[in-house]
């Protein structure tokens, strides 16, 4: 599965890791639905430091699509909140 | 998709989806996505130019109060030496303040600097997609057939948009932190403008509304200790060279 980081770059991500990468991604999820500061920084540096070390950097001459993209590592808590009930980065 | 269900990981790629989506003749896309792919390389270029312009401004900002410290330090020391303790304490309280900005400058001009350096990454990193999507078009065009290779391009089109819908929001994420950088700088400047990290020489007496706003942003307890400090060096070191501040200017 390719996984790129908004605004990073993209990962190759073998299957072996994918389902500790939604249990972390349902972590991030739960902390900003309870507007909990510290578990959501601490549960979003979890997935993207999970991605860098068991992911594959892409080279860049690979045209291939992302089958997830996950938001920018400077994403604030705010930001995350608005994704889920607003427009979020990328307008609709 | 491979089977996940992360809410927070599909919600940006199922926008960027849609929007890629919008071009619905996969020929149009093409066209749409090369035309697209041109005006971002330009745009990715201007926002680099401003970033850097920010970075300069901020830069000859820091430059500017760095010389106020020690100005503002050098003003306290005579005030102390002629016993004038409460103008060295305005000193020190000014001296604080500007240090306080001057570390927030230079931490503002790091991150732009990281900015920059990302955003003519991400700019290169585009380039080589684009010249390989060109490649590899007619690598395609020449061994497929015409629906085949139709689909193939079309597929690589739609990596290069989403590298592109990458650099963009990269950009308008890098153009939004230089926005908030100048409203910042732009608050400095305003101090400045209204005589904060000027010559103490220059002040009125007693306590404008200056004076008052300084006493909430300081912290005191630092001053205090500056002080102190300050009248240690001066118990220790040279007699009171009086006559170059004098008691209460009015």
């Amino acid at each position: 599965m390719i996984v790129r980081i908004a605004t990073e770059g993209q990962y190759e991500l073998p299957e072996e890791f994918h389902a500790e990468l939604n249990e972390i991604d349902n972590r991030v999820v739960a902390a900003v639905e309870a507007d909990d500061e510290p578990a959501y920084k601490a549960s979003f540096s979890a997935l993207l430091e999970y991605i860098r070390t068991n992911g594959t950097p892409l080279e860049d001459t690979d045209l291939r699509e992302s089958d997830l993209i996950v938001p920018p590592p400077d994403l604030t808590l705010a930001e995350a909140e608005h994704e889920f009930t607003g427009d979020g980065l990328l307008p609709d | 998709m491979a089977g996940t269900s992360g809410r927070f990981t599909t919600i940006i790629k199922a926008k960027i989806s849609k929007m890629l989506d919008r071009a619905e003749d996969p020929g149009e896309t093409l066209d749409y996505s090369y035309q697209k792919q041109l005006e971002l390389l330009q745009n990715v270029k201007k926002g680099i130019a401003e970033v850097v312009t920010s970075k300069k401004r901020l830069q000859m900002q820091a430059d500017k109060l760095q010389q106020s410290v020690v100005k503002l330090d050098t003003q306290a020391r005579q005030a102390l030496a002629a016993g004038n303790e409460d103008l060295a304490r305005t000193a020190l309280e000014r001296k604080t303040l500007a240090q306080n900005e001057l570390q927030s400058l230079d931490a503002q001009v790091q991150e732009l600097e990281a900015e920059q350096q990302k955003l003519i990454q991400s700019e290169q990193k585009l380039r080589t997609k684009i010249e390989s999507f060109r490649t590899k078009k007619e690598v395609v065009k020449a061994q497929y057939s015409a629906a085949e290779a139709r689909v193939q391009i079309s597929e690589a089109a739609t990596g290069v948009g989403e590298e592109m819908a990458d650099v963009g929001l990269a950009m308008q994420r890098a153009l939004d932190k230089t926005e908030d950088m100048r409203a910042r700088a732009n608050a400095v400047e305003e101090l400045e403008a209204a005589g904060t990290f000027e010559d103490l020489t220059q002040l009125g007496s007693g306590q404008d509304d200056i004076d008052r706003q300084l006493a909430e942003l300081t912290s005191s307890s630092q001053v205090d200790d500056e002080l102190a400090k300050m009248k240690a060096e001066l118990g220790a070191g040279s007699p009171p060279s009086a006559g170059q501040i004098e008691e209460g200017k009015a």
